[in-house]
Order: C-alpha cells, then structure tokens, then sequence
C-alpha cells in the first residue's frame, strides 16, 4: 500500500500538488508512480519561466526500462524546478513529497485545484491499477 | 531443401504433436483469396557451386580498376586479420546486444570503440554508430536542434564545401521536421568557406553550424574560427570529419575556444571496404552535456550481482523501444559488424599506423596532383590546403576522359560538374597509402594518350 | 572468463609495422592545425589484438553457436556462401562511383535482386537503398507524404499504429512529421475494428502494420482493414519484420498494401552482426512508383544496366544514404534468394510454421500458457508467465536469464508490452526437431525450478561470463569511455 498524503491534491495521471500560499504550489508524482516506475534514472524539469497548462507533459522521469510524462496538473508559469534531481533522481524514489519535488508553479487561476482529486478520490482512482 | 533439417518422419511427428493434417493447415486463418500462386519471376534454385561460378563471372566483369576516386569512399589497406576475425560466427551471426550476459563480446568491443572515438575525436560520448555518414550528418543536425533550445528556428549554416551527396541526405531526411538549410558559399579562391559567409548571418537565430574536415574538395576550413563563430552566435558547432585526418590535425573537441558540441562522419576509412558504397558506419561523439539528446546506442560499464564489471545497453529511454513517439530517432538496427571492424582496424593500426596511413594518403595526393597538372591543360582550382583530395580543372570536358579511362582499367576521378555547375571540367582526384608511383604513371600515361591537344580545343 | 580492454593490453612504442607504411612523408598541414593531444588508440601487436578480438568473440552466444529464439528477430542460419561470395576482392574494392562500364556484374545482381523481391511481395517497383529497417519505414512513410503532398491533399497529419507495434513505427511517423495514434487490439490479437472505424477520417495519412502482427498472429481481417483505410484516402504500410512467416504464401501487394519495407536481415538470412548491418528495401504500388527513394537500378535501351536518379524519378523521397545503401548485405541476401530459388521461397514460411506450431503445441501441453490460445502461431507466438509471476514471482527475465545457462539464447523478452511477462519465441525454419525438442525440455526444467526453488532461479545466469548487471547503476553512473585512472571498476 502506497503513501498518500492527506493534505495533498492528486491528479489521476499520478501529480501531486501542495498548496504553499500566495498562489504557489509545489508538483511532484505520488509514492504510487514512483513505485511502478522502478529506480529512476533521469529527470526532466522544464524550464523555468515556462508556461504550463493543465494535461500538458511538462517533465519526463525515466527508469531503465520506461520513460514516463509528467502532466501538469495546473495552469501557470513554472518559477522554480528541483535541480537537485539533475545529480540524485532517485530523491524521487527515496522521498516522493519532499526532497523528490519537480516543480513549483505561480497559479494562473487560484480556484483551479477544485477539479483535483484528494487523498481518498486518489485512493480509489489507483485501487483498480 | 536448402537450409532446412526436416525429414519426412520429423514433419510426420511434428504435425501429429500439432493435431494438424498437414503443413498446409497451419496457413488456415489466412484467407483463401488472399493465397499467392507459383513465383513465376523468381528463378529455379542453383547450388552453391552453381551460384559460386556466377557471383565468380559477375566479379570477374567488374574487375579490379586503379582506383583514383574518393568522393566519401576511400580505398586504404585493411588488414587481413580484420575481417578474418569480423566474420567468426560468435560475431557474424549474433544479434544487439540485448541479453547482456550472452553478448559481453560485441559489447565490449562497443565500448572499446566508443573509447577510441572519443579519443579521436577529442569529446566526452560516442554512440555505437549510426548508417553512414551522410545519415549521421542528419542525425546530428535533428540533435542539434533538439539540444539548442535558445534556438526556435530550426536553421541551419550548411557549407556548400559539405558533399552534395550529404546535403541531399539531410535535406531528405530531415525536412518534414522542419530544419532550414541556410547555404553558405565557399571562396573560388582558396575552396573554403570565407568569413564573410558566415558574418553575414551574425546577430540572426541559427542553431547549429556545420564544419566539414576537410571539406568535399579535400580543403581544410577554418575550423577554430568557425567554431568560435558558432557559440558566439548561439549556435551549436556540428563537425562533419574524415577520421582518418584526425591523426594529423586537431581534435574537433579542441577547436576554437570551447571545442565543438557534435562531431560525426563516414567511419569507411576505418576498416570497411569500398563494396559498392556499404555497409559502413557513421559514428557520432558530443560533449557531456548533450548526451541525452545522441541518437543510437550507447554501450556502459557496470557491476553485476556479485561485483564483476561487465558491460550492458544504457540510457535506453532516449530509444524508439521505450521512447516510441518521442524517441531521439527511429534508429533500431545500427552498424554493429562495421564497428567491430573498426575496433579491431584501430587497434591493429595504433596511433603510429593511423598516421601513416594519414601522411602517405596526403603525400600521394600531392604526388598525383604534381604529375596530372605536368600535361597541358590541366591546373589546381583551389589554392588552400588540403587533405587527400584535389579539384583539377581540364581544358577540355572531363566525363568522356572519365568514361574512356574507365574502359582501360582507371577510375580516375569524381566529375564535379553535376552537383557544382560552375565547376565545369572539373574532377575530384584521390591518391591514398594504397597507389605507388608506378600507379600514378599509369594513370598519367594512360590519361595524355586521351586527352585532345589544347590546339584542338 | 573475461577478457581484459584492449588499451591495458597497450605499451608505448609497440604496433603491427607490417601494417601501414614506413618511412618520411613530406606533409604540409597549415600551421595550428597539428594534431596537439593523443589520439586514444592502443598500441599492440597484431597478435595481441587477434587474441583480444577472437576472445570477445568467445563471450557471445550466436546463431552459429546456440539455438536463438529470438521473436520477430528471425535469426535464422546464416549461410557462408553468402558471406564468402559478397567478399569476392572485385565486389569487395568496387568504388560506389565506378562507371556503370566497369559495374554491369554487380548492377545484374542488384536488378536480379529487386525482380525477386518485387515478385515475392507482389509490389510493382523496389529501391534497394534503405540501410536498415528503421530507414526503410522511414522512406514508406515518407513517400506516403510525398503522395499526399503531390495531390494537393495536405491536410492528413495521422499516421494510425496499432497498440502491439514496434517502437520504430511511431518514432517513424514522428520523424516524417505525422502524428503517431494509436490503435487498440482485440482479445484475439486482431486490430479493434470499430476503433479504427472511429479512428479514421480526413486527418489519416495512413496506417502502419505488421501482418501477422507482433502478437505473432495473422490479420485476419486485412482485406476490410485495406478497403477502411483506402476510402477514408489513407495509404496502407506494411512493415516487413514478420515477412518470414508468409513468403510465398500471401503476399503483401495482395493484401492491399501500398508500401512496404522488408528486413533482409532477417526474411533473407543476411547476418545480424551483433546490431547491423540491416537492410531495408522497400517496395512500392503502382501509385507510389515516382516517389521511390534513389538510386534505383534499370536497363538502358541497349539492355545493360544503369541507374536511375533524380533524372528518371524527379519526385523521388531524395537519397536516404552517401551512396546506394548497404550493397554488401544485397550482395548476401541476393546469393540467398538464389540459393533458395522458387519453390525454396515457398518452403520458408512453411518450415518456420512448422516449426513454431510444434514448438507452441509442446509447450502448451507441457502446462505453458499461451497469450492467445487456440489461435495459429504464425513464425512465431508468445507464452505468458502471468499466472506463474502471481503464484511463485518468476519472471520473464528469470526464464530468459535461466535459458542462458540452459545454452538456448533467450526469446524476446517484455515485447509486445501488451502481454504481461511475455516471450516471444520464433525458432525459424532453419532449427532441427532437436534443438526445439530440447529448448522444450529446458523450459520445463525452468519451470520446476521456479516451484521449488525460486531463489536459485532469480540468481540466473551462473555459468555466463558475467551474472545479471545493473541497469541503473549503468545508467545513473555512466560509464561509457576508458579512462585510465578511472575509479569506476
């Protein structure tokens, strides 16, 4: 059984989003995907000062046998990205909702994670996986 | 049958284990109206004797002319324990490398040549080859793009001294994703690309610049300058090289102030035979940064389970089998026989026979060059250096002198004219390691008893 | 057993003089332009290097070696006239650009050779240039393009790839800039027909297939996919990688196959090579005839032999390679073709049917599970671990692994990704009753083994040179040069 946080927003392709105030939030992929992925070996950030929109690949992880996107769960404009996973991207194995974040993103309409899931709607999208 | 172990009690019992009432049953899904009749066109089988006598009367209609032609292809001693050893079985017949532990020969052998590139070329990463030249002259063009992203525009300065043949490759390969090949001149002169050429597009969106070295005439470019014009312009330096003149000249990782970014070109030199124009190899190296973005495969050094270093496929994600849509390329199958054969050329030559093998090809192209330009009508078009290759003009047209060469035994040249419609009367001359000075004569004697005295034409 | 880099072997001052030439050559580089840095290549004896590249040769298994199974890989024996009659020294020290004078022996074959493809694929026109399979999709889907783009039709940006497809069919497609989308499978390894109906409008450029397809079954219903796919105005592309398991018994121009590409590596037995060289012919319909890719050879009035270039097909795709594509691997597969002649063409598909048929049936009974039963393996078919993964945790990869030490070369392994814990396994026509007979009992070895003791299975292989690696070490540590004071092992 995968980790879920509670205080977290899900997508159903797998994204994680923290609110942190000020219409910032912070992405990354659920405990779940990291764990189906197997050992990563490369992350892709996109560039910050980019434009995101909702259901756009806008990173790419890789483990040795599959690469997958990463969907923007949000609209809005990358401001930071965690270069940390350039050297280490298995923070993301190791630590899914903390050191293994990718992105932070200045949200172009704050009411937007409405249509996210939370931890229980999560819970049951991956139950049938 | 050829090639099939079957008896008639092997079919028996095999059918029987099958629950099938013949051979024939086992094609039932596919629809009778679909089923093809006799082959008419193909012909009845021969033996191996029979089709050995053919192939021996076809050879021997070819011949074995003097070959003074180059143009991409370069006829140089290849020793003979290289193909010996290429067409063992263990080699010959094995797959890519995918089971590892059942392949560590062709994969150490991969990684032996990746560490000769790099060495030769003077980068970080070297693919396990790609097609040929010209193909990897498109490969790293497609990189380029997808490396330079301060790039939007998909432009790209492509020397006219690049082979023709080359630009016709990348233009086919790679216009439906829409690169732009923005052509720079060479100067009539000296038959490199000028300053000037490449000033003229200074300040606008390029993503890449080709180097040719040395270029299609045999001329060596200004690569540092080049180079360095590149990355001052944004713009990713891509080097397109004969390997062979790397024994003698700078490392493209070294030119200019940074080095290049891409370099590749035609591995032929390195242990393939001419054959008609392949199989060879195109090899590509980068710089570190750039690795995610290199087409092909790419052998790593590793650990197995108890410790020992063994060698397997790497970075695997960048490839069409898991990439699928979003791969670096389609490539799937690359060169792999012709890569052992250059590891194994490489290793037999050393450093020593490399350059050799560089300093006779240079001096016979002098040697060809001092005695073709002694019959009248006959001079040097450009006046830079070169390499092993020369661009004579004639007084007269040259491809009847080609043709006519052709029937006494001479390849003597590649006609320009075609794909440089200014270079009227012009022939691309080539003299390696492999052509002694009788061979030269040869050539010379037998070319003055065709050519038409000046008076007449 | 290991062998050593062959730049440890190196020592200053050593090399094979016998090799290159001696003496002083008077050379005259433009100052700056000296070579300044090694050039990283070892110094050793002939010998030495014999010795290093024969015991390399040593750790690979091969066709020549093992039995090697390898679905959609069709690694079938290898025969060494082709190689010893491709090497003839006149064939060998042909120069690309020789006159078409002193070049009529090897354009005969090459003629020869596209008449014999075209009559066993039943298309109307054949190049020779593609150098791999790969190459070959690309020129298909490029004259695809071509043809769309001459009738003013540019509005098509799909090109529609079944689910089960090899990866190299939509990187193809994104590279001659369509769009690759995605067609599901029925339960049956057939393509869902009503979702390619659905599929299907004025955006498709075309449709990529393998038939039978990469689940190693036949289309069955190809002739309604042909008439889907022609009256909504897209072209139809057949990738040839399964060609073995139907030459001379349909062939694709019947089908209603536009384009097509064939691996020559792999339906007319030219090596592998450890990874190439390939070759990927393509052929073409009627309607495709002016797009071919050059050079192409022809007959001239006085019916010798000539090429045909941008003269003769002005709408040609352009030149896919410096010269005319692997003539080397023409050469084998033409000797080939010979060597087989008419009725050997017909045989193929029905001894590598036979063959992969009796292997399937063995091991059904021998308690394996099909991916799709009661359907008829084509040259290949594929066995699912599924059932056995949930009960005792074996793996594709702990079989395949395994099979090694049995000395069998494993199947294909996790392809199609469709089918869980897959192998895909194609003997071909060349194998004996023996050699399936004993992969058999290997298998069922295997199986026993993953009952009784799972563990010793997971430590597969023991008796290779090496035991299983680390993928991801290899990838987040790379290594993919020798440097001499390297750490790294």
């Amino acid at each position: 059984m995968s980790d879920i946080p509670q205080d977290l927003k899900y997508a159903e392709s797998h994204e994680w989003v923290r609110e942190e105030g000020g219409g910032l939030v912070t992405i990354g992929i659920s405990d779940h995907a990291q764990e189906a992925l197997g050992d990563l070996v490369y992350v892709e950030v996109p560039d910050v000062g980019a434009t995101v929109t909702v259901g756009d690949a806008c990173a790419v992880v890789e483990s040795v046998k599959a690469a997958s996107d990463v969907y923007s769960p949000v609209d809005g404009e990358v401001v930071a990205v965690n270069e940390a996973l350039a050297d280490a991207p298995e923070l993301i194995n190791s630590e899914p909702y903390g050191e293994g974040w990718i992105m932070q993103v200045r949200l172009a309409d704050a009411n937007a994670l409405d249509d996210l899931l939370d931890a229980e709607g999560y819970a049951n999208a991956i139950a049938d996986d | 049958m050829p090639f099939i172990p079957h008896t008639d009690t092997d079919v028996e019992q095999m059918l029987g284990a099958i629950g099938a009432s013949s051979v024939e049953a086992l094609f039932d899904e596919i629809p009778a109206a679909l089923r093809c009749g006799r082959l008419d066109r193909v012909p009845e089988r021969m033996t191996e004797m029979e089709i050995t006598r053919l192939m021996h009367e076809r050879a021997d209609a070819d011949g074995r002319p003097l070959n003074f032609i180059g143009a991409g292809a370069y006829e140089h001693h290849v020793p003979a324990a290289v193909w010996e050893i290429v067409t063992r079985g263990e080699f010959y017949s094995a797959y890519t490398p995918y089971q590892a532990e059942a392949s560590q020969g062709t994969l150490q052998v991969i990684y032996e040549f990746q560490t000769m590139m790099c060495g030769l070329t003077g980068l970080d990463v070297s693919n396990a080859s790609l097609y040929d030249g010209a193909t990897a002259l498109a490969e790293a063009l497609l990189m380029a793009v997808r490396a330079n992203r301060k790039s939007k525009s998909h432009r790209i300065l492509m020397p006219r001294s690049v082979s023709p043949v080359y630009r016709q490759v990348v233009h086919a390969i790679c216009a439906a994703q829409q690169l732009k090949l923005v052509e720079l001149d060479y100067d009539p002169a000296t038959g490199a690309t000028p300053e000037a050429a490449l000033a003229e597009h200074a300040g606008s969106d390029i993503a890449a610049v080709v180097i040719p070295h040395p270029n299609f005439f045999g001329c060596f470019e200004a690569v540092d300058s080049m180079t360095d014009w590149a990355h001052a312009n944004g713009a990713l330096a891509v080097a397109v090289v004969n390997p062979i003149a790397l024994a003698l000249t700078r490392a493209p990782g070294e030119w200019g102030e940074q080095g290049v970014d891409i370099c590749c070109g035609e591995g032929q030199p390195l242990g393939s035979p001419l054959s008609s124009g392949g199989p060879y190899f195109g090899f590509m190296t980068c710089k570190q940064a750039l690795v995610r973005q290199l087409p092909g495969r790419i052998v790593g050094r590793t650990l197995d389970m108890d410790g020992k270093p063994g060698f397997a496929l790497t970075l695997q994600a960048r490839e069409q089998h898991i990439r699928r849509g979003k791969a670096t390329s389609n490539i799937c199958t690359n060169q792999g026989l012709l890569v052992t054969a250059a590891t194994i050329h490489m290793s037999i030559l050393g450093p020593v026979g490399l350059q050799q093998v560089a300093r006779a090809s240079m001096a016979n192209t002098r040697k060809l060059v001092a005695a073709l330009t002694e019959l009248p009508g006959i001079e040097p078009v450009f006046t830079g250096a070169g390499f092993h290759e020369a661009v004579l003009r004639f007084d007269q047209p040259v491809r009847p002198l080609v043709d006519a060469l052709g029937e006494r035994g001479v390849i003597g040249g590649y006609a320009l004219e075609g794909v440089y419609p200014e270079l009227t009367n012009c022939l691309l001359v080539c003299a390696t390691e492999t052509k002694t000075d009788a061979d030269i004569d040869t050539y010379v004697q037998t070319l003055a008893a065709l050519m038409r005295p000046a008076s007449a034409a | 057993m290991t062998e050593s880099l062959i730049f440890e072997h190196s020592r200053p001052g050593r090399s094979a003089s016998a090799q290159y030439p001696a003496g002083d050559f008077d050379v005259d580089l433009p100052a700056g332009l000296e070579r300044t840095s090694e050039l990283g290549l070892p110094e050793v004896s002939e010998l030495q290097a014999v010795r290093h590249f024969t015991r390399l040769s040593q750790l690979n298994f091969s066709i020549d070696t093992h039995f090697y199974p390898l679905g959609s890989c069709t690694m079938k024996y290898n025969p060494r006239a082709c190689n010893r009659l491709a090497m003839l020294p006149e064939f060998l020290s042909r120069h690309p650009l020789a006159p078409v004078s002193a070049s009529q022996g090897f354009l005969a074959c090459m003629y020869d050779l596209q008449e014999i493809l075209k009559d066993v694929t039943g298309m109307k026109g054949v190049s020779l240039t593609p150098m791999a399979g790969a190459q070959g999709e690309f020129a298909g889907v490029a004259m695809i393009r071509a043809y769309h783009d001459a009738r003013g039709d540019t509005g098509r940006t799909e090109i529609l790839v079944p689910d089960a497809a090899h990866g190299t069919n939509p990187a193809t497609a994104t590279m001659c800039g369509y769009v690759a989308r995605e067609i599901p499978t029925d339960d049956n390894g057939d393509v869902d027909v009503e979702a390619l109906k659905a599929a299907l409008g004025p955006q498709t450029a075309g449709i990529m297939l393998t038939n039978p397809s990469t689940l190693g079954v036949f289309e069955r219903r190809i002739s309604e996919i042909s008439k889907l796919v022609h009256e909504a105005g897209g072209l139809l592309y057949y990738d040839g990688a399964n060609l073995n398991a139907i030459l001379g018994k349909v062939r694709p121009g019947d089908m209603g196959f536009d384009v097509i590409h064939m691996n020559l590596h792999k339906t007319f037995s030219t090596p592998h090579g450890g990874g190439g060289p390939g070759s990927g012919a393509v052929g073409v319909s009627e309607r495709l005839l002016p797009y071919m890719p050059i050079p192409v050879v022809g007959k001239a009035n006085d019916d010798s032999f000539r090429w045909l270039d941008e003269d003769d097909l002005p709408q040609s795709i352009g030149r896919l390679s410096g010269f005319m594509g692997n003539a080397g691997v023409l050469l084998r597969a033409y000797v080939y073709a010979r060597m087989l002649g008419r009725d050997g063409m017909h045989r193929v598909a029905e001894f590598a049917a036979l063959n992969a048929n009796y292997l399937m049936a063995r091991l059904e009974q021998a308690g394996f599970d099909l991916a799709f039963p009661g359907r008829r393996a084509s040259h290949e078919f594929i066995v699912t671990l599924k059932r056995q993964h949930k009960s005792v945790g074996v793996t594709a990869t702990d079989v395949a692994k395994r099979l090694l030490d049995h000395g069998f070369h494993a199947p294909t392994v996790y392809f199609p990704l469709l089918v869980p814990e897959c192998l895909l396994i194609e003997p071909t026509e060349t194998e004996s009753k023996e050699a399936l007979d004993a992969f058999v009992d290997a298998m069922i070895a295997i199986a026993k083994e993953a009952e009784d003791d799972i563990e010793h299975l997971r430590g597969a292989p023991y008796t290779m040179p090496v035991r299983r690696l680390d993928d991801v070490r290899a990838a987040r540590q790379l290594d993919v040069r020798y440097q001499p004071d390297d750490q790294a092992a």
